[in-house]
């Protein structure tokens, strides 16, 4: 296992380099580059001041020399500076950190009660009207934009019933953990939507299956209930690659908090790209960029890992 | 319907079993009608649509559902129903174009690196994984960002971000059907690599493919309207159901029929899009039963 690891975490480098040129290529395929967003006002800017500009960014150099520079820094941990802010990237990014996780973290817990729950009964009551049920409101869940999703929930929690807050993750002058668990509550639904829906139709499928094994009908057999049967037998062997499949979606999660942070006005790394989208700051987009693609990797890492832990037919050379 | 189904028919085509398997599945069927039908009334949404979709009537701004304007009017008077004919047009078609670039682009990968193996397939692979463990909607986002959005720069940019899962999936039925016999034979005849790949592989995988593209249709219409939803997709006045909802959002609390309705239309669609694509796997397997 700790071979295999090794091994995992040494691919891991040439992923990692692919990743950043193709990221590098496509920040660099920006029209106008960082300059355009002064040109954008209507003043008269002196060419000179723009050359200027250019050349304390470090934009006027050859494209792989400004890709050796930018890659010999980002090794040591050093993402460059926000054009917008002229502050370290890695700094900007880590402080906006903690509230992006919180709300993956929230959604990711929410989302596995939930298709746990959904994925179970619906598989232990197949055909029921509950089961129906499940199954249409997965179809819905995955079909539906996540942002009309959430200017729905907005509408009827925040503005017709009045029960939740619908932005922001505290209430100005009235701020306590409670309060901002009620902040909490829209994004972190809106967020989960996409995966409680995924990871019920999956676990449904995988509990059938297990449900139709022989060492089911032993436990039935043995006279065990059909409580224990379910929740124990079932689904502990039912649950392995659903497992799986949610250490993979972890990284899915980070894609979808650009456009719940956006909405919810969460203060987290979704909203900060999508602010630097509008400002043209390149490094900082960069640094967002490759961050999410470095959860990709290290999440797929970890489900193949979490697989090989739980299931003990799996051997890793 | 069952006592046709096992009429005994002696001889039936591939054709002939797809269909009947398909018909099976009755949601896949009616999906198929809901999809078809409101596409056509997109299409012929210049015969039918009751109004301009520009025509702005400062008479009548903001009128909730009504006799006149079924759907009710938007802030300029323009009439919802209309709009979201002439919208459903421009996303639809993203949709279609996307998908096929997607999934072209995916299948030619996908069956030359199958086909080819050794170094053609590694190089190929490591790309996929590198694109792949990009974030899609992040990049996606920044990529339209560079272009004044367009419907076409819309899918091709769209389709060229939705390729890799294809890839992987026909490469896998390649290096499946590679070791067949009739390839063997094919090749013994001395078809060319080109010929063996399009006449004889390609077709054999095409469950897989077909069933990708239809679920990629309604995954390129959600993320048309998430782009447009950031003010990054096709721009007014051509409406699309994205552009739609992004403009009602401000006014969700005081009109919510402008936000409900465009978001109806892009559920049902890539709802019923989806369950076709369900319906598709099963009618595709050759593998499933006959009967």
């Amino acid at each position: 296992m700790t071979g295999y690891v090794v091994h995992r975490l040494l691919q891991m480098i040439p992923l990692l380099l692919g990743i950043t040129v193709i990221l590098f290529g496509v920040i660099q395929a920006a029209p106008g580059g960082p300059e355009a967003a002064l040109l954008e006002s209507d003043r008269f800017i002196d060419p000179a001041v723009i050359e200027a500009y250019r050349e304390r960014l470090g934009v006027d150099q050859p494209v792989p020399v400004q890709y050796a520079k930018w890659i010999s820094a980002a090794v040591r941990g050093d993402l460059g500076v926000s054009f917008s802010t002229t502050r370290p990237v890695t700094e900007m990014i880590f402080e906006r950190l903690p509230a992006t996780l919180e709300l993956m973290g929230a959604s990711f817990l929410l989302a596995a009660v939930l298709a746990f729950l959904l994925g179970v009964v619906s598989a232990a009551r197949q055909y029921s009207w509950f089961d129906h049920l499940g199954t249409s409101a997965s179809f819905v869940g995955i079909a539906m934009p996540v942002f009309w999703f959430a200017l729905i929930l907005q509408l009827v929690f925040g503005v017709w019933l009045g029960w939740l807050p619908v932005a922001g993750t505290q209430t100005v002058g009235a701020s306590s953990l409670g309060d901002h668990l009620l902040h909490l509550i829209l994004p972190a639904t809106v967020l989960s939507l996409r995966y409680v829906a995924g990871w019920s139709r999956y676990l449904r499928s995988s509990m059938l299956e297990a449900l139709r094994t022989d060492f089911v009908r032993t436990a039935r057999a043995k006279g065990l209930s059909e409580r224990v049967v379910v929740w124990g037998h079932a689904l502990r062997n039912a649950m392995i690659p659903v497992v799986s499949v949610m250490a993979l979606n972890l990284s899915g999660l980070f894609s979808g908090a650009v456009i719940t942070e956006t909405i919810f006005a969460w203060p987290g790394i979704g909203r900060m790209f999508v602010q630097a989208m509008f400002a043209r700051d390149y490094p900082l987009l960069m640094g967002i960029l490759l961050l999410g693609s470095t959860m990709v990797v290290v999440f797929n890492l970890l489900a193949d890992i979490v697989y090989g832990i739980l299931d003990p037919r799996i051997r890793y050379e | 319907m069952s006592s046709a189904a096992e009429a005994p028919l002696p001889v039936v085509g591939q054709r002939g079993l797809f269909w009947r398997r398909l018909r099976r599945h009755r949601l896949a069927v009616i999906s198929l009608f809901v999809v078809g039908g409101i596409s056509l009334l997109c299409l012929a949404a210049p015969l039918l649509a009751p109004f301009d979709f520009d025509a702005i009537d400062l008479g009548s701004i903001r009128r909730p559902p009504s006799l006149g304007h079924w759907l009710g009017t938007d802030d300029l008077g323009r009439d919802l129903l209309t709009r979201i004919l002439y919208g459903g047009r421009i996303s639809i078609l993203i949709g279609l174009f996307a998908a096929l670039i997607g999934t072209g682009f995916g299948s030619l990968v996908g069956a030359v690196a199958g086909y080819y193996g050794g170094r053609v397939d590694g190089a190929l692979m490591r790309f996929t994984d590198v694109v792949y463990s990009i974030p899609t909607l992040p990049l996606l986002i920044v990529l339209a960002s560079y272009s004044q959005a367009g419907a076409t720069s819309m899918a091709v940019t769209i389709g060229v971000l939705s390729w890799m899962a294809t890839a992987r999936v026909v490469r896998a039925e390649v290096l499946k059907i590679r070791s067949m016999e009739y390839v063997e034979a094919a090749r013994g005849l001395g078809a060319t690599n080109a010929r063996i790949i399009g006449r004889h592989i390609l077709p054999n995988a095409v469950g897989p493919i077909v069933v990708g593209a239809t679920l990629a249709v309604g995954n390129a219409i959600i993320l048309e309207s998430s782009l447009s939803f950031l003010g990054l997709g096709v721009q007014p006045p051509t409406p699309t159901w994205g552009n739609m909802l992004m403009d009602a959002q401000s006014t969700m609390a005081s009109q919510p029929w402008l936000s409900i309705f465009p978001g109806m239309a892009i559920l049902l669609v890539v709802l019923a899009v989806n369950f076709l694509g369900d319906g598709l796997q099963d009618a595709l397997d050759p593998r499933a039963e006959t009967r």
